[in-house]
């Protein structure tokens, strides 16, 4: 293994983006700069910079979301690169080919970038480590893998959080819902973290809470109005039922009941606290309707935004 | 050290589109090149009393050099406050080199519409072009090897200084 971060090149830029862990300050603040600059390419008559003209996109969807998929297809359209969308369910993985098979296939197509979506935690290191060792200039986007890290999701909620509070420095962020399936919680964290959020709360049932967070320097709750006091970000989770084995819940009504976010909930928050999710919602589960399309709701922003942060994300890999 | 004298080579550029540009000033759009440019146009809109809308522009996403030098560490964004289709425009930029930069710039102007016309004001032209790109007001023109770089700078109250890197 070499000992270096395997998403750094020996100049120490990104060149693969796969987890949010261990990226410096420095360069998460350099990503959400160069997502303000693109921020406005979406509001022009022609929606389109030749930045990423030439470069071939693959979208590699192992595991089925559409709107991770259009977001980054958009982000890739609008730098101008040709973009491949892969059906892997109806593809060659279907009929036994392995992953790492299917990858060299493509590079010798010459893909130059890799879009990776995958049930696996790792997947995507997997192919950026392969990648690295067989070609030298093929990059790797994790688009979430597992229950491991989606780190867009987490530059792009960063981006949010920053754009309406300013400063991380003095702020209470609430993480709320199923974290132990949530790789969005895991980006998060580390990015709130190495921000310098002095107070980063989880709030959830024990069946959905995993342990060890107090490590990653997070404060655990279990009764959500008790977490939600005096907080400036709540970040709801969506209910991931299509991951829990067993019986982790009674039911979603009752989920919703105690865990639900509902303008009453709210209001024990500060009173400019802004509410975040990264969608798909699941309304009358982890949220209400009056709170999702409530003044403090901010989640048509994260939409917005996601598109820059992934065309930062792409032209700051593409020339690294 | 230089003993180019920057503020009366912008006096120069000041009163050469003073001569030129007609009364009905509120046509004009006046839009800086990040960042040199834009502090010149902003200095040019405030001594020449210009009304109309401005702008400041970043060339960065139409650079050609994108492929070898990646994007700038500090991403600037343009912002046209006004209607480019149709619109009369005088570019602004401190300095004028290879004329690649003002390549971009139009490409990233067309970005936005079909402006009526652009003519471009500099402030100093150091010659070295590489492209068929010429500015229709000049502050001074002065030769530099290829290998040193004019940079400027502004205090307080505006005022430019230079130096030769």
């Amino acid at each position: 293994m070499p000992s270096r971060h395997p998403q750094l090149n020996a100049h120490g830029e990104l060149k693969h983006l796969l987890t949010i862990e261990g990226l410096s300050r420095n360069l998460i603040h350099h990503i959400l700069d160069t997502a303000a600059g693109f921020l406005g390419v979406s509001d022009r008559d022609v929606k389109k910079v030749p930045l990423l003209r030439g470069v071939s996109v693959f979208n590699l969807f192992f595991e089925n979301s559409t709107r991770t998929r259009t977001t980054f297809e958009i982000a890739a359209k609008r730098l101008s690169a040709d973009v491949v969308n892969l059906n892997i369910n109806t593809s060659s993985t279907a009929k036994g080919e392995s992953l790492l098979d299917t990858i060299d296939n493509l590079v010798a197509m010459h893909a130059d970038m890799f879009v990776v979506r995958h049930a696996q935690s790792g997947a995507p290191f997997l192919i950026a480590e392969h990648v690295d060792r067989t070609r030298g200039n093929v990059h790797v986007i994790n688009a979430g893998d597992g229950r491991h890290a989606h780190p867009t999701q987490g530059l792009l909620d960063v981006y949010t959080i920053r754009h309406f509070k300013k400063d991380f420095t003095n702020l209470r962020v609430a993480i709320v819902g199923d974290v132990l399936h949530s790789r969005v919680a895991r980006s998060d964290i580390h990015a709130l973290t190495t921000l310098g959020v002095p107070e980063v709360r989880v709030i959830g049932p024990r069946t959905l809470i995993p342990g060890g967070l107090e490590q990653l320097g997070v404060h655990v709750f279990h009764d959500m109005r008790e977490g939600l006091r005096g907080v400036d970000v709540v970040i709801m989770l969506r209910l991931q039922s299509e991951r829990m084995r067993g019986a982790l819940l009674p039911s979603a009504q009752e989920y919703f009941k105690h865990y639900g976010l509902t303008e009453e909930k709210l209001a024990l928050a500060n009173t400019d606290c802004i509410v975040m999710h990264p969608g798909p919602m699941n309304r009358g589960v982890e949220i209400d309707s009056a709170v999702a399309d409530g003044p403090q709701a901010v989640i048509l922003d994260q939409v917005t935004f996601g598109i820059a942060v992934r065309m930062a994300v792409m032209s700051l890999l593409a020339k690294s | 050290m230089t003993t180019l004298d920057v503020e009366s080579a912008y006096a120069h550029l000041r009163d050469s589109i003073a001569a030129v540009v007609p009364l009905a000033r509120e046509g004009l759009s006046l839009v800086g090149v990040h960042s040199g440019g834009v502090w010149v146009a902003e200095r040019l809109r405030r001594d020449l009393q210009l009304s109309g809308p401005d702008g400041a522009l970043s060339s960065a996403f139409h650079r050609d050099d994108y492929g070898r030098r990646g994007l700038p560490t500090d991403l600037k964004s343009t912002r046209l406050a006004f209607e480019v289709e149709g619109a009369d425009i005088l570019l602004v930029d401190d300095i004028l080199f290879t004329g690649r930069t003002v390549r971009a710039a139009l490409n990233e102007i067309f970005d936005y519409g079909r402006p009526a016309r652009v003519r471009l004001a500099v402030l100093i032209d150091r010659g070295g072009r590489e492209l068929p790109v010429a500015a229709d007001f000049c502050g001074v023109r002065h030769e530099l090897p290829a290998d040193r770089a004019f940079v400027l700078s502004r205090d307080d109250s505006g005022r430019f200084s230079l130096v030769i890197e």
